[in-house]
């Protein structure tokens, strides 16, 4: 999904989640009925309420399943990023971000390309991450 | 302006009128009400005791109880055969209360509800859509006779069918809407839907009672709907719509005072209080004859304002109003009003109107939680953005009430839209103590 890139910006799509059992399954439901796929999810839960984040391989299908249900969803920018499977990889990556990027939520994703894996990872001020990242894969 | 004589008469002739019709009211009511003259009687107050408007404080309350054991015909002050027309409460809380109304009356009905319709602009070329619920409701009818009397076309569609309502406004170039407003917000959200924009069309006054509600709502429908929208207040025990509404100042209601004699009490002892002190409001029919009630005790809390309205009416107004003393909540002590709780989240950008309020009993604690609809413009992905948007909503909600109330954020559209008055609170403490 990053294509030949090791570093792409990414559609993430978040739906609200009421604190009521049933919520997640029906969101479930919901893309399944329309055959959207899903890349990449991640919950994160208040004891009242949560917000599930989702890459999609069809956003646009995805957003209308999820209006149809009723449920709140945005669409926000995201970064992909591509890191390497062993020791360290994150820590290196986290590294160019030292007291110039906030990393606001991270979750992992699918395998990226030479046995790597794709996190993706929101990040504040989003252009100065890029510039890092992109210093970085051209050392 | 509709009726310029009676709606300027100057103070000292319209007490005089007040005065002269409070006599012969309660004249007829001992002569001919049964009821009436026990509780005079009771009193040992007679109608020869009424010297001056100040005397009224003299005379019995009348309650809904009252006036549901009259059901149906019991405190009608006139022979049945000269009621032309009558309406009559929901009774979905006891027996129903009934309002009969004379030819006499009807006039009265359709002049009060045509100064209404006045005050926000409507004349002769206006298209009035009323969508208030027609049959045995007074909302529909009341504001039916105002728009006749006036001369406006008006269009009985009564409520509900919501489509058909905003097809209708399209079609018909509706410019004045009547309805509750918990409707009139639940008929925007639907023109969104269905790609209406109603600010575009030819609307620009609605006309919103039946049920208290916000300066924040009223910015909100004024916003959403692209109208002025006017509070107006009546209840059926009175007359129905039409005993009193906002001028083109929007500031507080005009009571039609030649046809119903405002009076603030303590909730309490029931001892009248000065202008200016918020208490309940009291009103006597003394321009009715079918079913005219002596010192109705309506429940609705505000206060008469002092000062003259700019716009020359000489009739006193009421504040708007401030909620129910039977739709008050005591929780932990503390008075609370829903409208309290829609003005604090209707100060929030993106919030929408539609809330629910839970009181339930953990232990010997009363708990409050207030139920807020998640909507596009406040969701975020972040969860430090929502959580702070909960416990900002929290601390005003403090604020605002005295008390610590839980917000709790649901999906759009899961809290039940009204087409009629709008249920906002669910009060489960008595159902815990049954058990």
């Amino acid at each position: 999904m990053l294509g030949d890139q090791h570093v792409k910006v990414l559609q993430q799509i978040s739906v609200f989640l009421e604190n009521r059992p049933g919520q997640l399954s029906a969101l479930a439901a919901a893309l399944a009925e329309r055959g959207v796929n899903l890349r990449a999810l991640s919950i994160a839960e208040t004891d009242r309420f949560g917000i599930a984040r989702l890459i999609t391989d069809s956003n646009e299908t995805a957003l209308a399943a999820l209006h149809e249900a009723g449920m709140t969803a945005a669409v926000t920018d995201v970064v992909g990023v591509e890191v390497p499977d062993r020791p360290g990889g994150l820590a290196h990556l986290l590294a160019v971000f030292d007291g110039v990027v906030s990393v606001e939520y991270m979750y992992a994703a699918f395998p990226g390309s030479g046995g790597r894996r794709v996190l993706i990872m929101k990040l504040t001020p989003v252009d100065v991450a890029l510039a890092e990242l992109e210093a970085l894969y051209q050392e | 302006m509709w009726n310029e004589a009676v709606q300027t008469l100057p103070r000292a002739e319209l007490e005089r009128l007040q005065l002269e019709r409070l006599q012969r009211l309660v004249a007829t009511l001992h002569a001919r009400v049964p009821f009436y003259r026990d509780r005079m009687d009771a009193l040992g107050v007679a109608p020869s005791d009424i010297h001056t408007l100040a005397d009224l404080a003299r005379l019995p309350f009348t309650s809904k109880a009252d006036m549901r054991e009259g059901y149906p015909f019991g405190l009608f002050a006139v022979d049945p055969s000269e009621i032309v027309e009558v309406h009559m409460s929901s009774g979905t809380t006891g027996k129903p209360v009934v309002d009969g109304y004379t030819r006499a009356d009807l006039e009265v009905w359709g002049d009060v509800m045509a100064r209404t319709l006045d005050m926000g602009g409507v004349g002769r070329d206006d298209v009035v859509q009323n969508a208030y619920g027609y049959g045995l409701f007074t909302g529909g009818f009341g504001v039916h006779h105002g728009a006749q009397a006036i001369g406006a076309t008006v269009i009985p569609i009564s409520s509900g069918n919501t489509v058909r309502q905003l097809q209708t406004m399209v079609d018909f170039g509706t410019t004045a809407l009547t309805c509750t407003p918990s409707y009139a917000m639940f008929m925007a959200e639907h023109a969104r839907d269905m790609g209406v924009d109603v600010r575009s069309l030819k609307l620009r006054a609605g006309f919103f009672g039946a049920e208290p509600w916000s300066e924040a709502m009223r910015a909100d429908l004024e916003a959403k709907l692209g109208i002025k929208a006017f509070d107006i207040y009546g209840l059926t025990e009175l007359i129905g719509p039409g005993v009193g509404a906002e001028c083109e100042q929007q500031d507080g209601l005009h009571i039609f005072e030649d046809v119903f004699y405002p009076e603030i009490v303590d909730p309490v002892t029931g001892e009248p209080l000065p202008p200016g002190t918020q208490g309940e409001l009291v009103l006597t029919a003394i321009g009715r004859e079918g079913s005219p009630v002596l010192r109705y005790r309506t429940h609705d809390i505000t206060y008469l304002m002092g000062e003259p309205c700019p716009c020359g009416r000489s009739s006193r107004r009421i504040h708007r109003l401030m909620g129910r003393n039977d739709d008050m909540l005591i929780i932990r002590g503390v008075n609370v009003f829903p409208q309290q709780v829609e003005e604090v989240l209707l100060r929030v950008q993106g919030v929408e109107p539609h809330y629910r309020l839970i009181v339930e009993r953990d232990g010997s604690m009363d708990t409050l939680t207030v139920e807020v609809e998640m909507s596009e413009a406040t969701f975020s992905d972040e969860m430090r953005v929502l959580v702070h948007f909960e416990r900002q909503l929290e601390s005003d909600l403090k604020a605002a009430l005295g008390i610590q109330a839980a917000c709790v954020l649901v999906n759009p559209r899961t809290i039940e839209r009204s087409e009629g008055k709008a249920k906002r609170v669910i009060d489960r403490r008595e159902l815990s103590n049954a058990r």
